[in-house]
């Protein structure tokens, strides 16, 4: 029995095929159907996508530098702050991710692609396509009748501000139909990783033994399948109050808003555990491999996974707290919001205890993943003060609630994600990134980002409200907005790094090999970049860590896991 | 040790991914159309002005011809199972016809509301929400239909077969969903709401 090992792929040389001319190779790329280029292509294009939408904050930022400024117009920063919003939940957070997903989840299972490879390329078009119809309300908005003007209301669209008396023209109609067309790609892309997870496992590889990161992608599909489809409902819904008069969020005709605001974030709250999932996915992976460590505790990361996934459909109206509920409804929503802190609590502590005892390597990856942890922690506890219904009397819609979603996304999935892409770059294109940018992008990324969201807490304990164009010297926010713009520079400063290190690695980086990191998972037992069909056999395994047994005959991991 | 699966001579069995990812679209399915149903309950009663639901006819005969043809999909399921093409072919068909006279009566049904009781979409809440709701369900039908006359067509030109058993039955799972959402719809528009 122990000579069965898994048959390192490596063994058969991938043919690479010849670069043909430009069209040949645009053409390969457009007509793929390989999860691995469909992976590159949806995470280029949210790349893409987040450099657009960190202009747009740039921009807001630099409106917001000095009170009285106006260095642009107040219609332009209503349709710039939602813009920024709609732009990075939908085309950067939720892209990149399916990205990550796409490419690896069939690899660490040990399969040759997606179950469906033509419905996953439909999907990523769909996204893709939907990306740049929002876009293009920049010029078609306003139809032929002038200027094209974008969506202008909050990323969340609160009616009747939506209707067609306070909002005509086509703007809001481009962000309805651009959000179906994603959504729709979104949802094909869920139940294609919910088929290859549960029905495309290679031999041995049991629930139980699949790496954490498919795990969470598995609750984030099964998630997105419930949330992001009441949001088309929505949509379906405003559509249809502006095109063929229908009275859903009409007040006028007795419709409520308020309709629309709980269908917003029955959507809205689950959302943002679609985009913090796959973030716990990729620090599942980097954190137990530069620690030198099986992950702690690999049961109750799954469980409080699944844990976090129920409880967050119980939690959205913690958005709502200050529209006047019942206290009963107020006490609920306290309640089941602060559930979710025990549940990512859970993860926290087993992250640490990975990392306890463990040989670190502070490599980029690993800096990444331990600066989301420490900001994830300050994000979690600021959430669990906004979740208390008076405490978010006081500071809803203040920058205290900006700096605090902020945390998360930008402090706890955009960290996460950079550590995705020096921990697998490699592997993507066979060379390595420059550690030594790596770290300056770090460092550099990391003060710019304390310098700005810390001090948002603080102007919002002030008072500063959210979305406002301009203020009023002298009420104590003009110094800290300041700061927060030069920390705004900082971070653009720091992408930039990371732009650079990727160009530059991608033709000038040293060759990787297959396995940089010495790691565990299946990925790694590929050539890098793998061939497309990934296993030239398909693998077996017997335990959560395949390659640490083939590396370790004499001590494999099957010997004492459960 | 000695304990551990042993794989070589091990079945290693996995389900069937069309019907996992049918499974997964009626979970997103159904979420839409829980909404839809949220708010047309939410909206009963609240009309100020315009017809009330008291206008409708329980669509009864529609609703026979619906729940039967899962029964009649069903029958043609297990006769391409085992081979049976021919009688396949007919219930396929039966099913089709039965999805048909659906659409119809749902048809004739708006026409009467509009023409006879003046209930349109921009009626009033009533009409928002009856047509969204009931239009929702009957454009799910009709993509079912343009599936079901697809696979009847290849199954006339020859092209389906016994090995085609585990695909049919993958589609069949959306139409058992679709008739399935009918009983919900007609229980909250002609029974709970009317």
């Amino acid at each position: 029995m122990s000579d069965q090992t898994i048959p390192v792929s490596g063994s058969l040389q991938a043919a690479y095929p010849e670069r043909g001319t430009l069209l040949e190779w645009l053409h390969g790329w457009i007509v793929t159907v390989d999860h691995k280029k469909l992976g590159i292509l949806y995470i280029t294009y949210a790349l893409f996508f987040l450099l657009v939408g960190g202009v747009e904050a740039m921009l807001i930022r630099i409106q917001l530098m000095v009170p009285h400024n106006h260095v642009i117009s107040p219609e332009m920063y209503d349709e710039l702050f939602t813009m920024h919003g709609t732009t990075m939940v939908f085309l950067v957070g939720m892209p990149i991710l399916f990205g990550f997903a796409n490419y690896l989840v069939p690899i660490m299972i040990g399969a040759r692609d997606m179950a469906f490879p033509r419905l996953n390329a439909f999907s990523f078009w769909l996204t893709a396509f939907g990306g740049l119809l929002l876009y293009y309300s920049f010029l078609g908005g306003f139809g032929l009748y002038g200027m094209g003007n974008a969506p202008d209301v909050g990323w969340f669209a609160y009616a009747p501000l939506t209707g067609k008396s306070f909002s005509p023209g086509h703007n809001m109609d481009y962000w309805a139909l651009a959000l179906i067309v994603s959504g729709f790609g979104t949802v094909g892309t869920a139940i294609n990783i919910i088929a290859t997870t549960v029905s495309l496992r290679c031999k041995g590889m049991t629930f139980f033994r699949m790496p954490l990161f498919v795990w969470l992608l598995l609750v984030v599909s099964a998630l997105t399948l419930v949330t992001i489809t009441p949001l088309t409902a929505a949509q379906v819904m405003l559509l249809l109050d502006r095109y063929l008069g229908a009275h859903f969020f009409d007040a006028q005709a007795g419709g409520s808003p308020m309709l629309w605001i709980h269908f917003f974030w029955i959507f809205g709250h689950p959302e943002v555990y679609v985009l913090v999932l796959p973030a716990f996915a990729i620090a599942n992976e980097v954190i137990p491999v530069f620690s030198r460590k099986a992950i702690f505790g690999y049961p109750a990361m799954v469980a409080a996974s699944v844990g976090i996934g129920f409880t967050s459909l119980a939690v959205w109206a913690h958005h709502m707290f200050t529209v006047g509920m019942s206290s009963a409804g107020n006490s609920f929503f306290v309640i089941s919001t602060m559930v979710v802190g025990i549940f990512t609590g859970i993860k926290v502590f087993n992250w640490l205890a990975t990392m306890w005892g463990g040989s670190i390597t502070f490599s980029t990856p690993m800096l990444f993943c331990t600066g989301f942890l420490f900001q994830f922690l300050i994000a979690g506890l600021t959430g669990i003060m906004l979740a208390v219904a008076p405490w978010d009397w006081q500071l809803h819609n203040s920058y205290f609630l900006i700096a605090h979603f902020h945390y998360v996304l930008v402090g706890a999935i955009i960290m996460c994600i950079f550590a995705g892409f020096y921990y697998w770059f490699p592997k993507a294109t066979g060379r390595m990134m420059s550690e030594t940018l790596g770290k300056w992008h770090f460092w550099v990324f990391i003060i710019g980002f304390h310098m700005s969201f810390d001090t948002m807490h603080f102007v919002g304990l002030l008072g500063m409200p959210r979305s406002i164009y301009t203020y009023e010297p002298n009420r104590g926010w003009d110094t800290l907005n300041l700061i927060i713009t030069i920390g705004a520079f900082v971070q653009a400063v720091g992408v930039l790094i990371f732009v650079w290190n990727l160009v530059h690695a991608y033709f000038r980086g040293k060759l990787a090999g297959p396995d940089p990191w010495d790691a565990w998972t299946l990925e790694w037992a590929t050539p890098s970049p793998p061939p497309a069909y990934n296993f030239a056999v398909e693998p077996e395994v017997r335990s959560r860590r395949p390659l640490w047994d083939i590396k370790h005959p004499n001590d494999p991991d099957w010997k004492y896991e459960q | 040790m000695s304990d551990l699966p042993i794989f070589a001579d091990e079945p290693w069995i996995l389900p069937s991914r069309g019907r996992i990812a049918m499974w997964s679209l009626i979970v997103a399915e159904s979420a839409i159309f829980s909404l839809f149903v949220v708010a047309y309950i939410y909206y009963i009663g609240r009309d100020q002005f315009g017809p009330t639901p008291s206008v409708l006819d329980r669509p009864i005969l529609n609703t026979v011809c619906l729940l039967s043809s899962s029964l009649t999909i069903w029958i043609a399921e297990r006769a391409i199972e085992q081979g049976r093409m021919r009688r396949f072919a007919i219930f396929w068909a039966i099913t089709i016809l039965l999805g048909l006279k659906f659409i119809i009566g749902t048809i004739t049904e708006f026409r009467t509301l509009i023409n006879r009781d003046g209930l349109t979409i921009d009626a009033n809440l009533f009409g928002t929400t009856f047509y969204s709701l009931v239009g929702l369900h009957a454009t799910h039908v009709l993509v079912g239909l343009v599936g079901l006359s697809l696979i009847l067509a290849f199954t006339l030109f020859g092209k389906v077969n016994r090995s085609h058993a585990e695909r049919i039955q993958v589609f069949s799972m959306y139409w058992h969903f679709v008739d399935a959402v009918w009983v919900v719809v007609f229980t909250v528009v002609y029974i709970v709401g009317k």
